[in-house]
């Protein structure tokens, strides 16, 4: 069944075209939708992205390779980005990322095992003044300490089972990391 | 002189602190969208001269007049886009977070009285990508402001003539280039953050290839109270050119890191001891980076100069910029490089800090966010984020001086943007300036 938008997605889209005069403008926001929408960007969602917005699949796929925040590969886990910049290095910033990895048993760049953690080391995410800091999610964690980073990960945690219980958001199948094979008539 | 009359004067942080600042009724009990409702009464070209006679700067990094970048939009002009970068990303800066998330409707009402000034009917905000928080709440501020009928609506002015203003926030997605104001538009509009080729200027070809003016967020929530309170007030402010307050983010080793609103003829040496409450742990300040990492450093000696724009390119007190000893850099036509108050980032260091850790740090990360477009940058900030990384780790080799000299010297001002001259003034910034600290490094490792 070839993959469509929710309703409520494409009421979203039809008002975010209304913002633009073109729609290539609106590849930035309905991107994030998509994400939102799907969990991650594999080539079906590209395809669908492409065809909503009548661009070439090549561009949307230049455009998600571009931005750190888009993902190819299937998220529904925390994402920890722990900013290791010069204001937190100073602050002790790799202490926590190293306190982390350790606890972890990963590596920055890696998930756990049960998928709930992935870490990655980050550039400066804007909040210097509260050095060490990392964000997850919509939140920013500030002033951090190892102490505070064991509590942190111990309430992530248990709020991650919790929601493994219920059904992850997202049903986009994954596919090839190649630009190879994404004209809208093939399937990944 | 400004010193005196602005010491306690609150212009863009004027509602820190205040309940529920981020609403539009709190904003409104103090006064909020006062200063439209007089800008209205007076003719556009009456309030670029304002903004012009106030001195205001851009607050972004390169410091521009924003006057005189308003009257680069051409007279005849169809269509004007007024665009506010919110993207921010420049390490050790973090002013316009806190902006948005606390006076969403001081930028909105800014973005009103600019858009009147240069003819823009639709504005946007692009906003960083991992502000998920701060977009929320400048959202929430936006469709409040939409539902009091105060955006998207045909307003009625005293001269009878018409005005409909939109504004439209759009989320970057990661990606520290997209600051870069040409980056920012072809993000905008869809495309990979590539900076474009200048000229075109934006003023003349932006987004949507029509006139653009682009303005950092802590400039634009400076022109609600130039219009209320004058541009001759708003100069009176300020030293030399600059006029106003300047938001000054401190983080690094002080006692109390922070961001706070300053008078821009405050010294760094009054900055770091008295308002930050000097250098933790009894220790002694080697240096600081006085806006954003992308600028040149300053020792300990250099820190009588004040955090104003002007001071900062050109105080005798400050070192010229080396590509190596004797030999200063040449910015074009034999000018010399100091530093540059920038986005008003700084970070300072202790006694006890590894330098070339910290410029190894900075260039790793150059070297990470370079879009790749023009080759000095894409490789060279690569070999400056290797050299300077392997030297850090006490592996560096006779000649690693002179070789990050020498690339740093060769990506200067052979870029389409200035990604390039940001790792590449840092670069020979430490070196002109912690030069023993990276001989003692070199020595080490032989």
């Amino acid at each position: 069944m070839p993959l469509e938008f929710s309703a409520q997605a494409k009421q979203s889209i039809e008002r975010l075209l209304t913002q633009y005069p073109n729609k290539q403008a609106a590849l930035l926001p309905v991107l994030h939708l998509a994400q939102e929408e799907f969990g991650h960007l594999p080539d079906d969602v590209l395809n669908l992205v492409a065809q909503t917005l009548q661009l070439p699949p090549s561009h949307v796929f230049g455009v998600i390779t571009f931005y750190t925040m888009f993902h190819r590969e299937k998220g529904g886990r925390n994402e920890l980005m722990v900013c290791t910049n010069v204001s937190c290095m100073l602050r002790g910033g790799y202490d926590i990322l190293h306190h982390i990895e350790k606890r972890l048993g990963i590596k920055a760049g890696e998930s756990t095992p049960d998928g709930a953690f992935h870490v990655v080391e980050e550039e400066c995410l804007a909040a210097c003044a509260n050095a060490p800091m990392m964000i997850c999610g919509d939140k920013y964690y500030l002033d951090l300490t190892p102490q505070k980073v064991d509590t942190i990960l111990d309430d992530l945690r248990k709020r991650w089972q919790e929601r493994a219980t219920q059904a992850l958001p997202g049903s986009g199948s994954g596919g090839n990391k190649t630009i190879l094979g994404l004209g809208p008539n093939q399937k990944a | 002189m400004g010193r005196e009359e602005a010491k306690g004067v609150k212009i863009v942080t004027k509602n820190f602190g205040v309940a529920d600042s981020h609403t539009l009724s709190v904003y409104r009990s103090r006064g909020g969208w006062e200063a439209f409702k007089k800008a209205v009464s007076m003719a556009p070209a009456a309030i670029v001269d304002e903004v012009k006679k106030s001195s205001l700067r851009g607050r972004g990094g390169a410091g521009f007049p924003t006057g005189l970048k308003w009257s680069f939009v051409p007279k005849d002009a169809k269509t004007v886009y007024l665009v506010v970068n919110a993207d921010e990303s420049e390490p050790g800066t973090c002013k316009d977070r806190e902006l948005l998330a606390y006076d969403p409707h001081l930028l909105i009402e800014g973005m009103a009285i600019a858009s009147y000034a240069i003819g823009c009917r639709h504005a946007y905000i692009y906003i960083r990508g991992e502000m998920i928080l701060e977009a929320k709440i400048v959202q929430g501020a936006i469709d409040e402001a939409y539902a009091a009928g105060l955006l998207g609506r045909d307003q009625t002015l005293p001269d009878g003539t018409s005005f409909r203003f939109d504004v439209t926030l759009h989320r970057g997605a990661g990606a520290y280039i997209c600051g870069e104001e040409t980056a920012l538009l072809n993000s905008l509009e869809g495309k990979r953050g590539w900076p474009r080729l200048k000229p075109p200027f934006p003023a003349v070809k932006g987004l949507f290839q029509q006139a653009t003016v682009v303005n950092n967020v802590e400039t634009i929530m400076n022109i609600p109270d130039i219009i209320l309170k004058g541009g001759d007030w708003f100069n009176s402010l300020g030293i030399g050119k600059s006029g106003g307050t300047r938001i000054v983010c401190v983080s690094g080793h002080v006692n109390k890191p922070g961001v706070y609103e300053l008078p821009i003829g405050l010294s760094f040496k009054e900055l770091v001891f008295d308002v930050c409450g000097g250098i933790p742990n009894g220790r002694s300040i080697k240096g600081l980076i006085p806006g954003g990492t992308s600028m040149p450093p300053l020792d300990a000696t250099e820190l009588d100069v004040p955090i104003e724009f002007d001071a900062l390119t050109s105080d005798a007190r400050i070192k010229d910029v080396e590509v190596r000893p004797g030999v200063p850099f040449d910015m074009g036509n034999g000018r010399r490089l100091k530093t540059m108050a920038g986005s008003g980032g700084v970070v300072v260091f202790d006694d006890k800090t590894d330098v070339v850790a910290l410029c190894a740090r900075i260039m790793r990360f150059y070297a990470h966010e370079s879009c790749g477009q023009c080759t000095p940058c894409r490789e060279g900030t690569g070999w400056l984020a290797r050299v300077c990384s392997r030297l850090a780790e006490g592996d560096g080799r006779a000649g690693d001086l002179e070789l990050m000299g020498n690339v740093a010297n060769g990506i200067a001002g052979n870029t389409i943007c200035a990604l390039g001259e940001a790792a590449a003034w840092p670069m020979m910034g430490f070196l002109t300036k912690f030069r023993a600290d990276f001989e003692a490094k070199l020595r080490k490792a032989a």
